[in-house]
């Protein structure tokens, strides 16, 4: 689903590489978390997957597409295919809760009636059945959370990337986003999860692949956080 | 995207900038009615053009008592000598009519044109020189009857009364070219304040345009709300800009036209037609100034 051979890049004016020769791969359907500290190149290999970025040498293929190739007005298409979570949210105030995740369906030309259909079931699926009419401000951290993981998934992308979902979250409700995110990832959703949190990492028991100034260091199938585990 | 969606997201646009949706309206509607000014002095150049040419006729001033020019030397024209310039005259293809003002008609309309004036009481009717009065039928051809007439017995001079109207109309071109300027500036100043108001607008809506980014929208459907808000505050300002025009015109009609009776103005389909052209330009303007904003501030 997600493949980098030998992928570096160096942002201009950078001293060293955001990404030195990486080469990985993530199957269809596969949980994996990426970790490692800040400015280690999680958020940059993000970047990379959503062609907000190219790399400075190496290829990528995401979904059966090589990014390098990819002409700039396909880019659209392939985020089609990837939804996308951050730490910060990033929902719209002044729209409610069914219009934040209706927003992502109608601006990719969904009718009224596919919206009245797809926006409940998803908003069941991530747990706010009736909050629908609901703004941001008036939910909490973990349920704003909810409502970007529904809104990342109404249009059933094959891959879900997540930066740090549960960054600005306390551990409680962090354990309920993973627990999302798992449901969603046994849909046959692909996740990758850059994150922080050891104790997620740990519980969670998937591959976890470990970054560190833009190599990689660890690539375990069901690890940890930490080597100590 | 369908269209109620897009009409709605165009909707909020415009409310949430409203006082900048006002601005570039007005500064539409007051350029592009600048530039209808322009585009309208142009047809009223045209329309007295028309009007003044029909009437101004070539004179051909046959030589008087009192005659001065070299070809007057054989003293005051004869009569064989003016039946020949006649017959000459209409011999010429250029020339459509030909009438003959004698001594004593000049002298009457002389007595007229400045009654109540000294000079009137001056003047006695053999100072004044008998005359053709030539209608061309293209009033250009004037110098195939100068060179065919000027200098030839019998003849004191030819004037072309277009002499005189060109220097007016040359003032009225100065005037229009004028018009045509200023509104054409005002127009660039207006393709400036409806980028920057863009620019305003994507970046007070950069949440918004960053999800589109995200789930995959495509640039077009990201643009198109932008573009949309552009156009329709510019053809509402054009719309405006139309209306002042008719006031114009009918503001013509009732106040000027009246007064001036010596000649025409320009006709409603002048007004039409320049609010054609001005809707063009208007369309053009901002879906350019538009298209050229956003790709720079609303990359995918």
């Amino acid at each position: 689903m997600i493949r980098l051979d030998n992928v570096s890049k160096v942002y201009p004016r950078a001293a060293r590489a955001a990404l030195d020769d990486i080469t990985l791969e993530v199957a269809k359907g596969e949980f994996v978390f990426l970790v490692g500290q800040s400015g280690s190149g999680k958020s940059t290999l993000l970047r990379l997957v959503l062609k907000e970025e190219r790399p400075s040498s190496g290829t990528i293929h995401v979904a059966g597409k090589e990014l390098n190739s990819l002409s700039q007005w396909k880019v659209p298409e392939l985020r089609r295919q990837i939804g996308t979570v951050f730490q910060d949210f990033r929902l719209l105030p002044n729209k409610t809760v069914t219009e934040n995740v209706a927003f992502a369906m109608h601006v990719l030309g969904a009718s009224v009636k596919e919206v009245r259909r797809a926006v409940p079931e998803v908003l069941e699926l991530v747990g706010l059945d009736g909050y629908g009419k609901r703004r941001p401000n008036q939910l909490s951290g973990g349920e704003q959370q909810r409502v970007a993981i529904a809104r990342a998934f109404v249009n059933q992308p094959k891959i879900l990337l997540a930066d740090e979902p549960t960054g600005n979250l306390d551990p409680t409700t962090s354990v309920g986003i993973m627990k999302l995110l798992d449901r969603i990832n046994r849909t046959g959703t692909t996740v990758v999860m850059a994150t922080h949190d050891s104790g997620i990492v740990d519980q969670m028991r998937k591959r976890v692949i470990e970054l560190d100034s833009g190599c990689i260091v660890r690539d375990q199938v069901r690890g940890v956080y930490g080597y100590s585990g | 995207m369908r269209a109620r969606f897009l009409a709605s997201e165009v909707g909020l646009g415009l409310r949430r900038n409203l006082t900048l949706t006002v601005a570039v309206v007005v500064t539409v509607a007051i350029s592009l009615a600048l530039l209808g000014v322009g585009l309208l002095a142009n047809s009223q150049v045209k329309v007295m053009k028309d009007y003044w040419y029909d009437k101004i006729e070539v004179s051909v001033f046959l030589c008087g008592n009192l005659s001065e020019s070299p070809s007057c030397t054989g003293g005051a024209v004869t009569a064989e000598q003016r039946d020949a310039i006649e017959g000459d005259l209409r011999a010429l293809p250029v020339v459509s009519t030909v009438y003959y003002e004698s001594q004593a008609q000049a002298f009457a309309r002389f007595k007229d044109r400045f009654k109540g004036s000294a000079i009137a009481a001056n003047v006695t009717q053999d100072q004044l020189p008998d005359s053709f009065r030539v209608k061309l039928k293209n009033p250009k051809q004037f110098a195939v009857v100068q060179s065919a007439f000027a200098g030839r017995p019998g003849v004191d001079s030819v004037q072309d009364q277009r002499a005189v109207l060109e220097k007016f109309f040359s003032l009225l071109g100065v005037l229009r070219d004028g018009a045509l300027a200023i509104g054409l500036i005002s127009v660039l100043t207006a393709a400036l304040l409806i980028s920057n108001t863009l620019r305003i607008a994507a970046f007070n809506r950069r949440r918004e345009t960053g999800v589109m980014r995200l789930v995959g929208a495509s640039s077009f459907s990201i643009q198109l709300p932008f573009i949309l808000e552009g156009v329709i505050a510019s053809i509402i300002g054009w719309a405006i800009s139309t209306g002042l025009l008719a006031a114009l015109k009918s503001l013509i009609d009732s106040r000027v036209a009246p007064l001036l009776t010596f000649t025409k103005f320009f006709a409603w389909s002048a007004v039409w037609q320049a609010s054609g052209i001005l809707l063009i330009t208007g369309f053009v303007v901002s879906s350019v100034a538009s298209l050229l904003t956003l790709r720079k501030y609303l990359r995918v």
